[in-house]
């Protein structure tokens, strides 16, 4: 079964569709999603750095992690809403775009891995988690949330 | 010589003309431009969040300052130099560009604020080094950070647009 239909589906809603005839609404959304990417990006890198042993090293991982969760939850929703406004305005053209399948699957995996892995290692005990080990979740974090932005970035360029 | 005339002059410079006309180059130096917004903002706004008591409350502001700035530091200039090089490829009709020129005078109270707040407050840290929250200059210019550089983001966004460009 394709998904075809339920992109056109996404694309014939109002809501995408006011956004399509104004002259403004799309980068206006657009500023809002960049804004949220500010802060996303910045509790993202908080937390990635520090387990890195870069950054805020003087502090615990846990605690960190503990400061930023708040500002990633709250990014992430404003992210997951201001982006999907973007997405019914040109829900067509993103399955069209292989940048926007390359976002796509690595959102999926990033939210997945951050509330899994990531969570556990960053609220573990700091003796029970080498160091080796708290790199490899970092990078992987920064790889998969890099492809998100660059993903995003590039569903722009047609 | 005007503004005007240097960036005509600017523009026809082979250089800026290789870079207006290439299908690949512009658009990877304005990704990096806005990808690098990630690290340069992503971690000013994390400080700013601090200054106004909003975040890492238990973290002495002088670590926080000491500790991330460095890497504010690189973004920003990875920013300046992405920046002049999108600038340098359409010097004119940025020059004209409404929204640039907001985004400079915006850019300029960033830096003043900034200056205030490391000349002044931030000269008796230690007597505020713990709070969870700062004093009230401090969560001024935390504040005010936090919305000049929102609106360099927002003008930013908005040069890409051609609203009030005069016509070719």
């Amino acid at each position: 079964m394709s998904v075809l239909p339920f992109f056109g589906w996404v694309q014939s809603l109002a809501v995408g569709e006011s956004i399509r005839n104004s002259l403004w609404l799309f980068p206006a959304i657009e500023s809002l999603h960049l804004l949220g990417l500010a802060v996303i990006s910045g509790s993202i890198l908080l937390v990635d750095m520090r387990l890195f042993g870069l950054g805020m090293r003087n502090q615990s991982v846990r605690q960190i992690a503990r400061d930023a969760e708040p500002w990633f939850v709250t990014g992430l929703i404003w992210m997951l809403l201001s982006g999907s406004l973007l997405f019914t305005s040109e829900a067509i053209k993103c399955y069209r775009h292989w940048a926007f399948w390359l976002k796509m699957a690595c959102l999926f995996l990033a939210i997945i891995f951050t509330f899994t892995i990531r969570r556990r290692v960053t609220m573990a005990d700091a003796a029970t988690i080498t160091p080796f080990k708290s790199r490899l979740v970092a990078i992987a974090s920064l790889v998969l949330w890099s492809g998100v932005g660059f993903g995003g970035r590039w569903i722009g360029f047609s | 010589m005007s503004l005007l005339g240097f960036c005509e002059w600017l523009g026809n410079t082979p250089w800026s003309v290789a870079l207006h006309e290439s299908l690949s180059v512009y658009p990877v130096v304005e990704s990096i431009h806005v990808l690098t917004l990630c690290l340069f903002l992503g971690l000013a706004v994390m400080f700013d969040l601090r200054l106004i008591g909003a975040i890492m409350r238990s973290s002495p502001v002088s670590q926080v300052v000491s500790r991330l700035l460095p890497w504010m530091r690189a973004g920003f200039a990875v920013m300046v130099v992405t920046g002049f090089i999108l600038f340098y490829g359409v010097p004119v009709r940025t020059y004209e560009n409404v929204f640039f020129r907001v985004k400079m005078v915006l850019l300029i109270l960033a830096g003043l604020n900034a200056w205030v707040f490391h000349a002044g407050v931030y000269r008796k840290v230690a007597a505020w080094d713990l709070d969870p929250t700062p004093p009230l200059r401090a969560r001024i210019a935390g504040g005010a950070s936090l919305l000049f550089w929102a609106c360099v983001v927002i003008a930013g966004r908005m040069i890409a647009y051609n609203w009030f460009d005069k016509p070719v």
